[in-house]
């Protein structure tokens, strides 16, 4: 008998690989899940797209600042989809007491959260690229007109939400799905700090350093450097870098430090309410 | 010279909130046999099983699976062992096939197809192996979850309670199963379970808990001698009550 032809080796691609395929069978096998990953990214672009429509047909200060509000909305998306993918992927497993399975099987935390990452992605893809498209068609906005400045706002954005989204499934691994309104809601909390829709200075000056500490600050600030401005502000890019790097630390440090606070008082068996 | 245990277990000791769930449990387990893990609801049988398998991390005490001192190594063996357990389930929107072969990669099993072909056969899946999980009945299910327990042929099985919720005959069928797959792998397995019925015919050896403790330890026929009983479940109510009569004595 061959099954046993694997050791036990430290990372294994083909791991990772199975998890993959473990969440492309489900999204394949479910159309409101596909449908969902579009209907709100459009909403929100066509809603916003409007309002800049709107805005900029009344000219003033505001008409300089064209494609701001579809670029905030989209790259808004890119942070927030970003982390819901990850997240409900993970989710996924909870809802169908499905966790017990993986954490018994050779199955690693690094690669498990490994394939979270690279479904968020592809689940943003499957979203967020006919929305651009839409946003062209739509508002003659074209995302991919920023260049590789998207590039520096893509990797930074995403490094965030996978931060964060790694944190969250640590809590509900330690709390059960009772934690699983973090998952949906979190994010928002950063939405008025980030300075999505406006820039950092239209915060009280006391606040502003609280915003500066969120690495998304400084891509949204980005934005506004390169669509107001036409400057592509790589200092920006290499501050949210650097804070990325330690909130990335920070999320699988406590992703880490919750998984082992589960083995000790046994959640990993309840993972119910 | 014997051979080294494939489940050694000292002085286990697990505490939630001030409570002992499990309560100083020590044991070995030869390859080759199948154990039985007696007791009623809260005996800590399933918390004494998630704390070999490493999901639960224990308050004090020692686990050493295959030769790998669990939690810490648990990795060096995983590959090596499966579990059943009605506390999970398999993802519903998939189907048996894809299910299997998830699990299949997770182990690192080769020649997948063959084996998942392989397993169908034996599991008489052959005709549901494209159909999703979610969609069979809880029989089909349990032999589903069987599948997935045997799908990287382990040398040591942990099931608890393997036939809960199943009718008699399944329950016969999935049991008859197990043993062949014990016998023709000289796997080692241990079962939790609280079917008196099940143990009796499954296992060459009993042990018995109550309250996190090991109340007995044997083979069923010396247990059966020892207590002057015709069936296992007389044996465990008279453990059961045993307790209770000293408990009230001393009330």
């Amino acid at each position: 008998m061959t099954a046993h032809a694997e050791t036990a080796v430290a990372f294994s691609p083909r791991r990772i690989a199975a998890m993959m395929l473990r969440y492309w069978y489900l999204l394949r096998s479910s159309w409101p899940r596909l449908v969902e990953l579009i209907y709100w990214p459009t909403v929100q672009m066509i809603t916003w797209g409007f309002l800049q429509l709107y805005v900029m047909q009344n000219g003033g200060l505001f008409a300089r600042a064209a494609g701001t509000f579809i670029g905030a909305v989209l790259l808004w998306d890119i942070l927030f989809r970003g982390q819901l993918g990850f997240s409900i992927s993970f989710l996924e497993e909870m809802w169908s007491r499905n966790i017990g399975n993986l954490m018994m099987s050779p199955l690693r935390p690094f690669e498990f959260v490994t394939a979270l990452m690279v479904m968020s992605v592809v689940r943003l893809l499957i979203g967020a690229v006919p929305v651009t498209i839409l946003a062209i068609v739509f508002f003659g906005f074209n995302l991919y007109g920023l260049g590789l400045a998207l590039v520096a706002f893509f990797i930074n954005l995403m490094l965030t939400s996978w931060a964060v989204g790694i944190f969250v499934s640590g809590l509900v691994l330690r709390n059960g799905l009772g934690a699983e309104n973090f998952a949906w809601s979190i994010m928002f909390l950063f939405m008025p700090l980030t300075c999505v829709y406006y820039p950092v200075t239209t915060l009280p000056v006391w606040l502003q350093p609280a915003a500066w500490v969120l690495p998304p600050t400084y891509v949204f600030e980005g934005m506004r450097a390169l669509l107001i401005d036409h400057t592509f502000r790589a200092d920006l890019m290499l501050d949210a870098l650097g804070l990325n790097v330690i909130f990335f630390g920070g999320g699988v440090f406590g992703f880490l430090k919750l998984l082992q606070s589960a083995r000790r008082h046994g959640s990993l068996m309840q993972t119910g309410e | 010279m014997s051979a080294s245990p494939t489940i050694q277990v000292e002085g286990l000791v697990k505490i939630y909130k001030k409570l002992p769930a499990v309560d100083g449990v020590s044991f070995s387990i030869a390859p080759g046999s199948v154990t039985g893990l007696l007791g009623g609801n809260g005996a800590g049988k399933t918390t004494t099983i998630a704390m070999i398998m490493g999901l639960i991390m224990p308050t004090a005490g020692r686990v050493t699976v295959l030769g790998a001192e669990i939690p810490r190594e648990r990795y060096r063996v995983l590959h090596r062992m499966n579990f059943e357990s009605p506390y999970v389930e398999m993802p519903m929107r998939l189907t048996i096939r894809q299910n299997l072969t998830v699990f299949g990669m997770l182990y690192g099993v080769s020649d997948l197809a063959h084996r998942i072909q392989q397993l169908g056969e034996a599991l008489e899946l052959t005709d549901l192996l494209d159909r999703p999980t979610g969609k069979l009945s809880a029989g089909q299910k349990t032999r589903v979850s069987l599948a997935k327990s045997l799908i990287n042929s382990p040398q040591l099985l942990l099931l608890d309670e393997p036939t809960a919720s199943l009718d008699p005959d399944t329950a016969d069928w999935v049991r008859a199963r197990l043993q062949r797959y014990c016998r023709d792998h000289h796997a080692t397995v241990l079962l939790a379970s609280h079917n008196m019925a099940e143990v009796e015919r499954m296992c060459d050896r009993v042990i018995i808990m109550k309250q996190g403790r090991i109340e007995d330890d044997d083979k069923p026929s010396r247990l059966l001698a020892r207590y002057g009983r015709r069936t296992l479940e007389e044996v465990f109510l008279d453990v059961a009550r045993r307790r209770d009569e000293a408990r009230e004595a001393a009330l």
